[in-house]
C-alpha cells in the first residue's frame, strides 16, 4: 500500500516536475500567511523557508538534469492545447535559469536568517512570493504569463526593498515602484501590439507566426518588439535605462540586494527569449529587430557602469555598479546574435549573479567590522577578520574584473572569441578588455582602501566578534559555486552551448510544444470555426 | 622516465594534432612542481603560520623551505630527461571548446626558469625568516610567496597559451598582494595598485594577443603553435599580434615606456624585491619572449622594435640609476636596465644573442638577487637606505660588505665576475647588430655600459666606504647579520666567481638547453670563457670601465650627487596624474549622468521608447495606414464622454497639485472608462472597473489623509513645457498605434474561446470562463499580485505612525465627530445586502457578467462602509482585524483555495488547474451549473476581500492615534 502511494507520489512527482517550481513557493508562502508572522513563530517560519527553497533546488537540478538530454518538458496548464491555454516550457536555459535562481535564493535566505528577517513584516512570506515570480517567469511560454510573472516578482521585490524601512529605502522604494509601473504599462502596450498584429501570445507560436507578419503589421510588429526591448532594459538596467539600479540595491538590505541580482537577469532572459529567439535570426522581415541596439547599448552600458564602479564611495554603491557592468558584458554576448555569444553571456551571467550576490552580502559583513567607517570606501578602523574577509572579497573582486581562472575570465574569454572574425570585433575586444582592466583598477583601490589602510585610532568601534561561521557561510557557498563553475567549465559550457543551439532551433520547440509545425491556430475575428474540427 | 609521459624532440616535432597527444588525467610530476607550492604550500603556511609565535614562524618557514625545495628536486628529477633531448608534457582537458586545457610542458626554457625560481626561492624563505620583523605576519608571507611561486612556476610550465595567461595574471595579483604586504604604508599601497594596474593590465592587452595568435594557429597548446611560424608570420594580423604580446611582455618585464611601476614596487619587503623584482617576474615577459621567439621572432620587424625598446631602456635606465639615492631604487633602476639589456639580445636577429640573453639572465638574476639581499641587511642594520646617509659600512659589516662589493662588480661587468662574461657577448652582438640595423646599437651599448659600471660603483662606494655615516636614525646599529641572512648571499656571491671563473662547467649546460628552447634548435657551436683573446668586445668593456670610473668620480665630486634632486616629471607621476584624472572623470560621468532623479529616469525611459518604437517607422518605405474595418458609430453621448475624459485628463496634468481635487477627477476618468465598457458591450470590464475605482478611491483617500494636501513646485516652466512635449509625442505615439489596430481586422486565436468556453469551460460567460479557466493561471498570478500588495501595504506602514491634522486647511474636519446616525444605519442595513448580492455575483461569474474579483469588490465596499460608518477602532473589533493578522490570513485562504483547487486535479492525472463541470440536479434547486472553477473563483473572491481590508486597517492603524 505504501508503496503504491509513493509510486502514485512519485508519477505525480514527475508529471507535474514543471509547474512545481512555481507551486511550491507559492503554496510556502500562503501556509506561512496561515502561520501567521508573531515572533514565536519565527523559528518554524525559518525552517520551512529553508526547507522549502532547498527542496526548490533539487526541482530545479533535476529539471536541468533531464533538460540536458535535449527533449524539452511542456506542460500544458489547465489541459488546455496550445497556444490557447497557457504552456509551461523548460529547455535548457529555462531550467539554468531555475537552478542559477535557487542557488542564489539558498544561501542568501540562509543569510537573512541571521536577523535580517526580523526587521519587517512577512519577510519569508514575500520571499518565496518573489521566488514564485522569478521561477514563474522563467517557465512561462506564453508572453502574457510572462508579463503576469512580472507582476508578481516586481510587485514582491517592491516590498522587499522596503524591508527593514528606513528614510533611504522609502526614497528609492517610491522610485522603483513608479519606474516599474511605467515599464509594465510598456510592456502590457507592447504585448497587446503583439497579439493584435500576431494574433497570439504562445512563444513557440510566436516564433512560427512572426516570419510570417509582413508590410504594415509587420511595421507596428517590430515597434512592439522594441517597447518590449525598453521593458526588459529596464530591468536588465540596459543603457540608457540604467540610472535606477545603483541607488536602489544599494540602499535594500543587503540579502535583499543579494536576492535582487538575480532581478536584472530577469530582463536579460526576457530579451534573450523575445529578441534572441521569437525576433531572432530566422524571423523574416521582422529578425533582428534588437540587432542595431543591444551590442552597442551592451558595451556602452558596461562603460558607463565602470564609471560608476571607479567613482563609488561605498561599497554597496560599487557593487551595484558591477551588477550594472555584468549586465553590459552579458547583452553584449547577447547582441552578438550567434549561439557563441548567446553561450558565452549565459555562462557568464550565472557567475556575475553569483559574484554580485556574494559581494553585497560581504559588503555588510565587512561594514559590520568597520564601526563609523561602515561601508564607505575610506581608512576604517582595524577589522576583526582581516584575512578572511580579504581573501573572500579577493577571491570575489578577481573574479568580477575578470582574471583568471575565476570563472569572469572563462566567460570574458568567451565573449572575445565569440565576436571574432565579425565587424564589430574590434569594438567588442576593445570594451571588454577595457571594462575589465578598469574594474581590476576600481577594485584594487577599493580593496586597498579597505582592507590595507587602517586607522587604528578608530579601533574599538567595529565589532570585536567577527562575523560568525554562520552568517560566513552564505557569501562562502556563493563564492564556492563560482570557483565550482571554473573547475566545471568544460561541462558548463558544453551545457551552455547546448542551451544556445536549443534557443536556435525553433523548428524542434514549435514541435514540442504546438506538436505540429506549420499548423495556423489564428482565425480571422467572429468567424464561427469550420465543424468538425476538435482540439488541435 | 621523470614524467608520466614524455616524448623526444622527433615526436613533438611530428605536428601531432592536439587532441591526439596523450593527456594523463592522473597528477603527474609536472603538475605537482605547480600543485605542490598552489595547495599545500599555500594552506600549509597560512595553517601554521595563523599564531605569530617564535616556534611557529620557524615552522612556517620551514614549511615554505620545504615545498620549494621539494619542487626543486622535482626539477631536478626530471632534468636528465630534458637534457637527454625530451619535452616531458602532460594535460587534461578542461576548457576544451575555448582551446582552455591544462598542459604542462618542461622543455630546456622551461627547466632553467623552473631552477632559477626555485633555487632563489628557496634562498629567499631562509633570508625572509631572519628579515621579518617579530610583528610582521609570517604565515601571510609565506602563504603569498608560496602562491607567487606557484604562479610563476606555472607560466613557464604552460603549454596552453590561456592557461599561460592564467598564471601570468596570478603573479600579477600575488605580487599586488605582496608589495602590499606592509598595506598600513601609504607607498606600498600605491606601489602595489600600479604594479597591479601595469603588469595586470598588460597582461589583459597581452590575452587579446593570445586569442588572436590562437586563431590563426588553431590552436592554443605551445607544442601546435610552435609548429606553425610561416602561417603566423604571413599573417596580416601578425603586426597586431606581435603588438599586444609585446606589450604584455614589456609592461611585465619594465622596459620603457612602463617602466615605472618597478621603482615604486621597492616599497615591497626585501625579499619580495629580491625575488620577484630581480630574479622572477620581470622576468615572465623576457621568458615569453623567448618562448615564443620561434614563432613571432627573427622577423625585421621583431628585431627593431624589440631591439628598439631594449635599447631605449637599458640607457635610459642605467642613467637614471646613478642618480637614485635609494639604495633599492637605484637596484630598480639597475633591475629596469639589465632587462633592458637582455631584450635587446632577444631582439637581435642571431642565434649567438639569444645564448647571451639566456646566460645573462641566469647571471643577472644570480647578482641582483644577492645585491638586493645586501640592500635589505643594510636596511635592517641602519634603518635607512639612503646612499646620502649611508657610508662607511665596510668596517662595521665587513662580510656583508664583501659579498656586495663581489655582486656589484658583476653587475658592473668586472672580470672575473659572471657579468663581465655576458657584457661582452651583449657587445659582440652589438657590434654585429651594427651591420644588420645601425652603429647606434654598439653605441648605446656602450653608453649603457659606461652608466652601469657608474651606479654599481655608487652603490659600492656610496654604501661601504665614502664614510661616515651621515645623520642615520638613532636606533641604527650596524652589524653583519645573522650567518642565516647572509648565508644566501654568500653563496650567490661566490657563484658568480664560480660562474666567471669557470662558465662552461656551471651555467654553461644549462645555458645551451635553454637557448636550444628558445631558437627552435640548437644554437650554433660556442664556448663560454673568461678570455676570448684581445677583440672588440673586450675594448669597449675596458673603455666602459674607465669611462664609468670617471663618470661617477665626476658626479661624486665634493659629493654633489648628493644634492641631486630628481625631476619632478617621471613616468610614475604621468601614471598616478592618469589615473587620478580617470577617476575624477569617472565621477563627474556618474555624477553628471545618474543624479538619482525620478523624473530623469522616466524622461529617459519615454524618450528611449519612442526613439525605439519611432525606429521601425522611420526604416520602413511607406507608414502604415489606416486599415479598412467597418467602424462603429459613435453616438453623441460617447462623443460627449469622451471629450469629458479628454478635459479631465487635461486638468488633472495641469493641477495635480491639488491631491484631493487630482483625485477625484481620476475618478471621473475612471467611470468614463466604465461607461466605455459598457458601451463596447464588455459588462464583465465595467464592473471590475466600476468597484475597482471605488475602493481605489478609498483607499487612496486614506492615505492622502497621511500626506501633505498640496505637491510642491519642483520643476521649472522650461523643464514642464520639455516633459509635456515628450508626453504629448508619447501619448500621441501610443494613439496613433491604437488607431492603426482598431480600423483593422486581425486573425488571433480568440475564436477558441467563443467556441470552447460552453462545451469545455462548462461557462456562458467567456471572460469569466477565459480568467477562472482557459488562463486560470494568469488570475492565479495576478491574485498572488493582490495578496503581496495587501502585505506591501502592511510590511510599509508597519509601526508607522503619522500625526495626521485634526482638520485640513480649509478647517473640514477629516473624521467625523460622531459617525452620522443615517451612515451608521444604512450601513449595517447595506451589508447583509450587500453581502447577498456580493454571493449572487460570485454565484452568477461563470455564466453572465460577474465573478469571484468584482464580488470580492462588492465586499470591500461595503465594508468600506462599516469602516467609514463606524470607526476604525470599532469596525475593527467587530471584525477582529488584529492588526492585519486576521486579513493576511484571508488573502492565504483565498489563495490556498485557488491554489489547492488547481492541485486537485492532480489526483485525476491532469496538469494544474484542469477543471471540471457537471450540471447536477438537486432537490429543490433544480438544475445546478457547477464547475470546480467556482471553487477557485472562491479563492479569487476571499483574496480580493482579504487584500483589501487588509490595506484598509493597515491605513487606518497607521493614523488612528492621534483621536487619543
Amino acid at each position: 500500500m505504501n508503496a503504491t502511494f509513493a509510486d502514485v507520489m512519485m508519477q505525480m512527482f514527475r508529471q507535474h516536475l514543471a509547474v512545481l517550481p512555481v507551486l511550491l513557493p507559492s503554496l510556502t508562502a500562503v501556509f506561512m500567511l496561515l502561520i501567521g508572522d508573531r515572533a514565536d513563530a519565527l523559528p518554524r517560519l525559518r525552517r520551512i523557508a529553508l526547507v522549502s527553497v532547498a527542496l526548490g533546488l533539487m526541482f530545479a537540478l533535476k529539471l536541468a538534469l533531464e533538460a540536458d538530454s535535449g527533449a524539452l518538458r511542456v506542460y500544458r496548464v489547465g489541459d488546455w492545447p496550445a497556444p490557447f491555454g497557457i504552456v509551461l516550457v523548460v529547455d535548457r536555459l529555462s531550467a539554468m535559469m531555475l537552478v542559477l535562481t535557487q542557488a542564489v535564493a539558498l544561501p542568501v535566505l540562509w543569510y537573512a536568517a541571521g536577523g535580517w528577517d526580523t526587521r519587517g513584516r512577512h519577510f519569508h512570506a514575500l520571499f518565496q512570493f518573489q521566488l514564485m515570480g522569478l521561477n514563474g517567469a522563467f517557465v512561462t511560454g506564453d508572453l502574457f504569463n510572462l508579463f503576469v510573472f512580472f507582476e508578481v516578482l516586481l510587485i514582491a521585490s517592491y516590498v522587499l526593498l522596503i524591508h527593514g524601512q528606513g528614510r533611504e529605502r522609502f526614497r528609492v522604494g517610491l522610485q522603483y515602484v513608479a519606474i516599474n509601473l511605467a515599464a509594465s504599462a510598456l510592456f502590457l502596450i507592447g504585448v497587446s501590439l503583439i497579439y493584435a498584429n500576431a494574433g497570439t501570445l504562445n512563444m513557440a507560436d510566436l516564433a512560427q507566426r512572426v516570419p510570417l507578419v509582413e508590410g504594415d503589421a509587420a511595421v507596428v510588429l517590430k515597434a512592439a518588439a522594441l517597447l518590449l526591448l525598453v521593458v526588459f532594459g529596464v530591468k536588465a538596467a540596459l543603457l540608457p535605462l540604467h540610472l535606477w539600479l545603483p541607488a536602489t540595491y544599494a540602499a535594500a538590505s543587503a540579502p535583499v540586494a543579494a536576492l535582487f541580482a538575480i532581478m536584472t537577469k530577469v530582463g536579460v532572459y526576457s530579451i534573450v527569449r523575445v529578441h534572441a529567439v521569437i525576433f531572432g535570426a530566422d524571423a523574416g522581415g521582422s529578425a533582428l529587430v534588437a540587432g542595431p541596439w543591444l551590442l552597442p547599448l551592451g558595451l556602452a552600458t558596461g562603460l558607463l557602469a565602470v564609471c560608476g564602479v571607479l567613482s563609488a564611495r561605498s561599497l554597496p554603491r560599487l557593487v551595484a555598479w558591477l551588477t550594472v557592468a555584468s549586465v553590459g558584458t552579458v547583452l553584449a554576448g547577447v547582441g552578438l546574435f550567434s549561439p557563441a555569444g548567446l553561450s558565452a553571456a549565459l555562462y557568464y551571467m550565472v557567475h556575475s549573479t553569483l559574484v554580485v550576490a556574494a559581494l553585497f552580502l560581504l559588503a555588510e559583513l565587512l561594514a559590520a567590522q568597520r564601526g563609523d567607517a561602515a561601508d564607505r570606501i575610506e581608512p576604517g578602523p582595524p577589522l576583526a577578520q582581516p584575512a578572511l574577509l580579504g581573501l573572500l572579497m579577493l577571491l570575489a573582486a578577481a573574479s568580477a574584473a575578470g582574471l583568471p581562472p575565476l570563472p569572469g575570465f572563462i566567460g570574458k574569454l568567451m565573449v572575445l572569441q565569440a565576436s571574432s572574425g565579425i565587424a564589430s570585433q574590434p569594438w567588442v575586444w576593445a570594451v571588454v578588455l577595457t571594462v575589465g582592466f578598469l574594474t581590476l583598477l576600481g577594485l584594487a583601490r577599493a580593496g586597498s582602501v579597505l582592507f590595507w589602510s587602517e586607522r587604528p585610532e578608530l579601533a574599538g568601534s567595529g565589532t570585536p566578534a567577527g562575523a560568525s561561521p554562520r552568517m560566513l557561510a552564505a557569501p562562502v557557498a556563493l563564492l564556492g559555486a563560482g570557483v565550482l563553475m571554473s573547475v566545471l567549465a568544460g561541462p558548463l559550457t558544453r551545457y551552455t552551448d547546448a542551451a544556445a543551439a536549443q534557443l536556435a532551433d525553433r523548428r524542434s520547440y514549435v514541435q514540442a510544444v504546438l506538436g505540429v509545425e506549420g499548423v495556423i491556430t489564428t482565425r480571422p475575428y467572429g468567424f464561427p470555426a469550420p465543424d468538425g474540427e476538435g482540439r488541435p | 622516465m621523470a614524467a608520466g609521459r614524455a616524448r623526444t624532440r622527433k615526436q613533438v616535432s611530428f605536428a601531432a594534432p592536439a587532441h591526439d597527444r596523450p593527456r594523463i588525467v592522473c597528477m603527474n610530476l609536472l603538475a605537482t612542481v605547480v600543485l605542490l607550492p598552489l595547495l599545500a604550500g599555500t594552506s600549509a603556511c597560512a595553517l601554521i603560520g595563523r599564531g605569530n609565535t617564535p616556534a611557529r614562524r620557524l615552522l612556517t618557514a620551514l614549511a615554505a623551505g620545504g615545498v620549494t625545495l621539494a619542487a626543486l628536486a622535482l626539477l631536478l628529477r626530471m632534468a636528465p630527461a630534458v637534457f637527454a633531448g625530451e619535452v616531458p608534457a602532460a594535460g587534461f582537458e578542461w576548457l576544451p571548446q575555448l582551446g582552455l586545457n591544462i598542459g604542462w610542458r618542461l622543455d630546456g626554457l622551461a627547466l632553467m626558469f623552473g631552477l632559477l625560481i626555485t633555487g632563489i626561492g628557496a634562498l629567499i624563505v631562509l633570508y625572509a625568516h631572519h628579515y621579518l620583523g617579530s610583528e610582521d605576519p609570517a604565515g601571510k608571507f609565506y602563504a603569498l610567496l608560496m602562491l607567487f611561486m606557484a604562479a610563476m612556476l606555472g607560466v613557464v610550465l604552460s603549454d596552453n597559451l590561456l592557461m599561460l595567461v592564467v598564471f601570468w595574471e596570478l603573479t600579477s595579483v600575488s605580487s599586488f598582494l605582496l608589495v602590499g604586504y606592509w598595506g598600513h604604508r601609504a607607498d606600498a599601497r600605491a606601489g602595489a595598485r600600479m604594479a597591479l594596474a601595469v603588469t595586470g593590465g598588460g597582461g589583459l592587452v597581452m590575452l587579446a594577443g593570445f586569442v588572436l595568435l590562437g586563431q590563426i594557429a588553431g590552436s592554443y597548446e605551445l607544442t601546435e603553435i610552435l609548429q606553425h611560424r610561416e602561417r603566423i608570420v604571413a599573417d596580416p594580423l601578425y603586426p597586431l599580434v606581435l603588438a599586444l604580446v609585446l606589450t604584455g611582455c614589456f609592461t611585465k618585464s619594465a622596459q620603457l615606456p612602463f617602466h615605472f611601476w618597478l621603482p615604486e614596487a621597492m616599497a615591497a619587503p626585501t625579499p619580495v624585491s629580491a625575488y620577484l623584482h630581480s630574479a622572477t617576474m620581470v622576468k615572465a615577459g623576457i621568458f615569453l619572449m623567448l618562448r615564443l621567439y620561434p614563432v613571432l621572432g627573427g622577423t625585421a620587424l621583431f628585431e627593431q622594435v624589440v631591439t628598439g625598446f631594449g635599447l631605449a631602456t637599458v640607457t635610459f635606465a642605467a642613467w637614471v640609476a646613478i642618480f637614485r639615492h635609494d639604495l633599492k631604487g637605484l637596484l630598480a633602476y639597475s633591475t629596469v636596465s639589465h632587462l633592458g639589456f637582455i631584450t635587446v639580445l632577444i631582439g637581435l636577429d642571431a642565434p649567438m644573442a639569444k645564448v647571451a640573453a639566456v646566460f645573462h639572465i641566469l647571471n643577472h638574476a644570480t647578482f641582483k638577487a644577492a645585491l638586493f639581499m645586501s640592500a635589505g641587511i643594510v636596511d635592517h642594520a641602519c634603518h635607512s637606505r639612503d646612499l646620502r646617509r649611508l657610508g662607511g659600512l665596510y668596517g662595521w659589516m665587513p662580510w656583508t660588505a664583501t659579498f656586495a662589493l663581489t655582486a656589484a662588480a658583476a653587475m658592473g661587468g668586472l672580470p672575473p665576475l659572471n657579468g663581465f662574461l655576458s657584457k661582452e657577448m651583449y657587445f659582440a652582438e652589438a657590434l654585429a647588430g651594427a651591420d644588420r640595423l645601425s652603429w647606434i646599437v654598439p653605441a648605446v651599448a656602450l653608453l649603457a655600459a659606461v652608466s652601469s659600471m657608474a651606479y654599481s660603483l655608487r652603490f659600492a662606494h656610496d654604501t661601504f666606504f665614502n664614510g661616515p655615516t651621515r645623520d642615520l636614525p638613532a636606533d641604527a646599529h650596524p652589524h653583519d647579520p645573522p650567518a642565516g641572512m647572509l648565508a644566501p648571499v654568500a653563496l650567490l656571491a661566490l657563484l658568480c666567481v664560480a660562474v666567471g671563473l669557470f662558465p662552461e662547467s656551471t651555467y654553461g649546460p644549462l645555458v645551451r638547453l635553454a637557448a636550444d628552447a628558445a631558437l627552435g634548435g640548437p644554437p650554433p657551436e660556442f664556448h663560454l670563457a673568461l678570455w676570448h683573446g684581445v677583440n672588440g668586445p673586450l675594448a669597449m668593456s675596458a673603455v666602459a670601465v674607465l669611462a664609468g670610473f670617471a663618470l661617477y668620480a665626476g658626479l661624486m665630486k665634493g659629493r654633489a650627487l648628493h644634492g641631486y634632486l630628481p625631476r619632478a616629471w617621471s613616468g610614475k607621476l604621468a601614471f598616478g596624474c592618469a589615473i587620478d584624472r580617470l577617476f575624477a572623470f569617472a565621477g563627474r560621468v556618474t555624477a553628471a549622468t545618474e543624479n538619482g532623479s525620478l523624473q530623469r529616469s522616466l524622461l529617459i525611459m519615454v524618450a528611449f521608447a519612442v526613439l525605439l518604437a519611432a525606429a521601425p517607422f522611420w526604416q520602413a518605405d511607406a507608414l502604415p495606414a489606416a486599415g479598412d474595418r467597418t467602424l462603429m458609430p459613435a453616438t453623441p453621448l460617447a462623443l460627449a464622454l469622451w471629450a469629458l475624459l479628454l478635459i479631465t485628463a487635461t486638468v488633472i496634468a495641469a493641477t495635480h497639485h491639488q491631491r484631493f481635487r487630482a483625485l477625484v477627477l481620476v475618478g471621473i476618468v475612471g467611470l468614463i472608462t466604465a461607461l466605455t465598457f459598457v458601451g463596447l458591450s464588455a459588462p464583465d470590464l465595467a464592473l471590475t472597473q466600476l468597484s475597482v475605482e471605488v475602493v481605489s478611491t478609498v483607499l487612496m483617500l486614506m492615505g492622502l489623509a497621511l500626506l501633505p494636501q498640496h505637491t510642491p513646485r519642483e520643476s521649472s516652466a522650461l523643464r514642464r513645457g520639455r516633459d509635456a512635449l515628450l508626453a504629448l509625442v508619447a501619448g500621441g505615439g501610443v494613439a496613433g498605434l491604437t488607431w492603426l489596430m482598431l480600423t483593422r481586422n486581425h486573425d488571433s486565436i480568440s475564436w477558441f474561446f467563443l467556441e470552447r468556453s460552453l462545451t469545455e469551460g462548462g461557462g456562458n460567460n467567456v471572460v469569466n470562463v477565459i480568467l477562472v479557466d482557459f488562463r486560470g493561471y494568469d488570475t492565479f498570478g495576478e491574485i498572488t499580485v493582490l495578496g503581496i500588495a495587501g502585505l506591501g501595504a502592511l510590511a510599509l506602514l508597519d509601526g508607522f505612525r503619522t500625526r495626521r491634522p485634526a482638520a485640513d486647511a480649509d478647517g473640514r474636519a477629516w473624521a467625523f465627530e460622531q459617525q452620522p446616525l443615517l451612515l451608521r444605519v444604512a450601513a449595517r442595513v447595506v451589508l447583509p445586502l450587500a453581502l447577498l448580492a456580493s454571493a449572487y455575483i460570485y454565484w452568477r461569474g461563470h455564466n453572465m457578467p460577474g465573478g469571484g474579483f468584482i464580488a470580492g469588490l462588492m465586499t470591500s465596499v461595503a465594508l468600506v462602509m462599516q469602516y467609514m460608518a463606524l470607526g476604525q477602532a470599532r469596525a475593527e473589533s467587530l471584525l477582529h482585524g488584529a492588526a492585519g493578522r486576521r486579513f493576511t490570513r484571508w488573502i492565504g485562504t483565498g489563495l490556498g483555495i485557488a491554489g489547492l483547487t488547481g492541485i486537485g486535479a492532480f489526483w485525476f492525472g491532469r496538469p494544474f488547474l484542469t477543471s471540471a463541470h457537471g450540471h447536477p440536479a438537486l432537490p429543490v434547486i433544480g438544475e445546478l451549473p457547477l464547475a470546480s472553477a467556482a471553487a477557485f473563483d472562491l479563492g479569487v473572491y476571499i483574496t480580493v476581500v482579504g487584500a483589501t481590508l487588509l490595506t484598509l486597517s493597515v491605513l487606518g492603524a497607521a493614523s488612528k492615534e492621534d483621536h487619543a
